[in-house]
């Protein structure tokens, strides 16, 4: 154990710091939490589902934490001027692990609906919060265990029976920091019976130190309830992200969740979805653009619990320069599961011989009445294709530019906020020009640079 | 129809295993336990010269340091190796039978069909017949000698052409390469050994018969094939074993070298005792099979059924280092009862376009779980390697399990990788199709599972196609509810 002993020794110095700062909810399942770390300690390679990226040599760092909820410099709310044309979202800020709270002039949100701080919520509405806080998140792997021993805050998303939020939702969580620093937050969501809504997360970094930003978020989709879920990371560089994503839906329920990587530094992206209601569906699908020594990994396990539940995956990797691309996908079927439907997709394409791609496409399966299939590939872009479009005339350069964009396309065409997926296809050429290689999303980020 | 197919079943679940009887041979069976003086004992027995002894006690000393691997989706109980006899040799006899084969032996392999005898010359096979720990005859010898070709036991090869052994032995699956490979390489007992030399093709199909007869053995044998520039051999392997109440371990490690422009085929009947259908008994199989495709233009084919041992832990694997080789994998694994299978293969590209082709088909019935697990590796050097992988699953049965593990590690921008799984059962509306057509349920199970294997099966030689058939129609036909 290495690292592992000085995360136990600040715990175990500065409990009572962080336990003052926090909700006493919040504080009620770390005692559990650091045990199970201490047990399990830092996944690193020798862990099957950690073979590929380690995350233990990400601990190594000297990272500040922020403990004692110092606040952050930075007033989100005056200077983010968010740059996708057209959207009309209500905005949330996170910077680094602390939640801002919103100027008094934000339109509100439809009645009984609760958006905010977690750790505020958890203090007065802690019997709603109680049955689902770390309900999913208790059972996972250490990453999970240290994230619940030192999380202070984060989001809560709650939306009563019947609810339906049109307007998009737009968390934006942005590292904000001078010094190597560690961000730990925490988000819940939960949507109850026949609720709705769309909640947009983009991960900002608006630093060029080192950072580490791990992020837990655990969903609760009730019966017939349909959450679209999507994240969009530009970070940069020097920043790593571990991200843990829960989410357990009831009969009937429906998630879209899209997951893109743009720039980043380190990124593993993890997603668990259990299906416990007949009819639940859940679609999952992922795009990571990568260059340089980005590394990127979506690990994502579907349970299907009951049966006649469906769900598509479609991860697509597009690997530059010395970038590696991880995909480790699991349908794990249980015995009763019968009629399940799911399906898993994975392309990649390798533009360089220095890049690296790992994909772990799997099947567990228990139930004999099931329609399972899988498939993944990695290859180049097609030489006949390129070859049509020089010889009308499009330039070789240009041509690669248009099919990797159509390979992504594919992802974009899901997401169903259209100036999202404008902005997206915007992006996304920029990015394959070279002209997205730091966040631009905010005008903090340029201050800041 | 569904009362009946579920008669079906449990016949098939009743089926005894064919081949479980015991041969009341007299077999000299050394004390239980392992330690270096067993191992000393062994190589003393088999008049082993001095490398052959520090080669066994290295791997042993190792094979100490490690611990059994859990990564598999097995459920393996603990094995007590201490508990175990590492060596049983059959063929001991009074000085007045010397050259003569115990008629009781004979009896045996006769009863399992292996032709020992010349009289049996026209199925065109040379066999090598290993029961236990000793290799018991080796038919053809001389025939294949003429064109230069050495069939014959590895204990024999060890002392007639060290060199030749001392060469090959242990480059392609190090003593250090995995638990099972450790304890093989300590304990080895018997196996083939064959050597094509250059421009040779092999007029026969060579074939080794593995049975496990004595109680509370464990058998190790090591097979080694070299195909030298421009050759050519198909090789056959088959296994059976008695029914008994308590485990029997099987860790085997088979190597196989092909040079320059020679091509192996090599194929698998595995039809070890696979426990009883409450899922007592039957044999642990843990087997580390590799091929190095040293030579540019080689090929290696494997070609596997399995249908026996209690657990299968098996990934035969092809390196390919020369450029422009090929390596195939057909397998064909069928899980009933409380069976357990993690197999797969591993194609290592290494050399410039090298080519791959993996196609599994994976049947599960009862209580049994049935996982591929793959790795498709393309380094850096290698371009224009290109694969190809299926991995079908058919379950038959509400409580059995099907497993896909597929690792693909690209390294390469030239690669063209491709996978591709599904999972299903028979459909009601195929049994319903053959049934409207006169063909009884258990007999179209059998037709549609036969279909479903069709394109592994193509590929075994002849007369084990024909076996294998008849064995997947013995463990499948009827398992549908």
């Amino acid at each position: 154990m290495g690292n592992e002993k000085e995360y136990i020794e600040i715990f175990d110095r500065h409990r009572q710091l962080i336990e003052e700062n926090s909700a006493a909810l919040l504080n009620e399942k770390r005692a559990e939490a650091i045990q199970k770390f201490k047990a399990s300690g830092f996944p690193g390679r020798k862990d099957e589902e950690y073979l590929r990226s380690d995350a233990a040599k990400l601990f190594a760092a000297d990272y500040g934490m922020n403990l004692g909820r110092i606040k952050a410099n930075a007033a989100p709310h005056d200077s983010f001027t968010c740059e996708v044309p057209n959207l009309r979202a209500h905005q949330e800020f996170i910077v680094n692990d602390s939640y801002c709270p919103p100027p008094a002039n934000i339109s509100p949100m439809p009645e009984g609906v609760l958006l905010g701080s977690l750790n505020e919520f958890a203090k007065t509405h802690r019997e709603l919060i109680l049955p689902y806080y770390n309900a999913q998140a208790g059972s996972g792997d250490s990453i999970a265990q240290f994230n619940t021993t030192f999380t202070q805050d984060g989001l809560f998303l709650y939306i009563p029976k019947g609810t339906k939020v049109e307007e998009t939702i737009q968390l934006v969580t942005i590292l904000h920091t001078n010094i190597e620093q560690m961000s730990n937050r925490r988000i819940l969501i939960i949507l109850e019976e026949g609720a709705e809504a769309n909640l947009l997360i983009c991960d900002h970094a608006a630093s060029d130190k080192k950072t580490l930003s791990l992020q837990t978020a655990e969903v609760f989709l009730g019966r017939s309830a349909t959450l679209n879920l999507f994240e969009i990371e530009e970070t940069g560089y020097s920043n790593n992200r571990l991200s843990q994503t829960y989410i357990k839906q009831q009969a009937g329920s429906r998630l879209n969740h899209c997951n893109i990587t743009l720039t980043n530094g380190f990124t593993r992206n993890s997603t668990k979805v259990t299906l416990a209601g007949e009819g639940a569906e859940a679609n999952l699908t992922g795009l990571a653009i990568c260059d340089k020594q980005q590394h990127t990994d979506n690990h994502t396990l579907i349970e299907h619990k009951v049966g006649h539940c469906t769900s598509n995956e479609l991860y697509k990797y597009i690997l530059d320069e010395q970038s590696c691309g991880v995909f480790s996908g699991k349908m794990l079927i249980q015995p009763d599961a019968q009629h399940t439907v799911s399906q898993q997709t994975n392309r990649n394409l390798c533009l360089t011989d220095c890049a690296r791609m790992y994909a772990q496409p799997q099947l567990e399966i228990y139930a004999d009445d099931v329609k399972c299939s899988h498939g993944s590939t990695v290859g180049q872009l097609d030489n006949n294709a390129l070859f049509y479009m020089q010889q009308r005339g499009i330039p070789l350069d240009e041509a690669r530019h248009l099919l990797m964009y159509a390979f992504a396309g594919e992802i974009i065409e899901n997401i169903t906020i259209e100036p999202i997926r404008e902005r997206l296809h915007m992006l996304i050429e920029k990015r394959f020009r070279g002209e997205l290689n730091r966040c631009k999303g905010c005008t903090l980020c340029k201050k800041q640079l | 129809m569904k009362k009946n197919s579920k008669n079906i079943f449990k016949k098939i679940a009743d089926k005894a295993y064919e081949y479980g009887f015991v041969s009341n041979i007299k077999t000299e069976i050394i004390e239980r336990g392992l330690n270096e003086d067993v191992i000393k004992l062994i190589s003393q027995k088999k008049h082993e010269p001095e490398w052959m002894l520090e080669f066994r006690l290295q791997a042993y000393r190792y094979w100490l340091t490690l611990e059994m691997p859990t990564w598999a989706h097995l459920n393996i109980p603990a094995i007590d190796y201490q508990s175990i006899s590492y060596y049983a040799d059959p063929t001991k006899k009074s000085k007045k039978q010397n050259k003569e084969i115990d008629p009781e032996l004979m009896k045996t392999f006769d009863k399992l069909g292996i032709p020992l005898e010349e009289r049996l010359a026209l199925s065109n096979t040379a066999v090598d017949a290993v029961m236990d720990s000793v290799s018991v005859k080796t038919t053809f010898k001389e025939e294949l000698k003429e064109k230069g070709i050495i069939f014959c036991s590895m204990s024999e090869a060890i002392q007639e052409y060290p060199d030749l052994v001392r060469t090959y032995l242990g480059t392609v699956v190090s003593y250090r390469d995995n638990f099972f490979a450790a304890l093989n390489s300590a304990v080895f007992s018997d196996g083939s050994f064959v050597y094509i030399p250059k421009g040779v093709r092999c007029p026969m199909e060579l074939s080794t018969y593995f049975r496990i007869n004595a109680a509370n053995t464990g058998q190790f044998e090591r097979t080694l094939i070299v195909a030298d520039d421009n050759s050519y051999v198909s090789y056959l392997e088959g296994c059976t074993a008695p029914m008994r109440d308590e485990n029997q371990l099987h860790a085997a490690i088979v190597e196989i070298i092909v040079c320059e422009n020679a091509e192996v085929k090599y194929s698998t009947v595995q039809n070890w005792y696979p426990g009883d259908a409450q899922g007592n008994g039957g044999v642990y199989n843990f087997v580390t099979k590799r091929g190095d495709c040293r030579g540019n233009n080689s090929k290696l084919s494997w070609t596997q059924v399995e249908t026996g041992s209690a657990i299968t832990w098996k990934y035969p694997s092809c390196i390919l280092r020369g450029d422009n080789s090929q390596g195939e994998f057909y397998s064909v694994a069928v899980t009933n009862n409380f069976q357990q299978a993690d197999t797969g293969t591993k194609m290592i590209h290494l050399g410039r376009n090298t080519r791959s082709t993996i196609i599994s088909k994976g049947i599960s019935a009862g209580k049994s779980q049935n996982s591929y697990r793959g790795l498709v590796r393309v380094s850096k050097n290698a371009d224009n390697a290109r694969n190809y992988s299926q991995c079908d699953s058919l379950l038959l049965g509400s409580k059995c399990g099907a497993h896909t593990f597929p690792y693909m590690d690209i390294h390469n921008d030239s690669a063209i990788i491709e996978h591709e799984a599904t999972t299903s059962k028979i459909s009601e509306d195929q049994l319903f199709y053959c049934n409207q057509r006169g063909i009884g349920t258990e007999e179209a199970i059998g037709l549609i599972v036969n279909g479903y294997a069709k394109e592994v099966l193509n590929k075994l030689p002849m007369e084990f196609a024909i076996e294998a058939q008849k064995l997947l129609s013995v463990s499948l036909e009827g398992s549908v509810g």
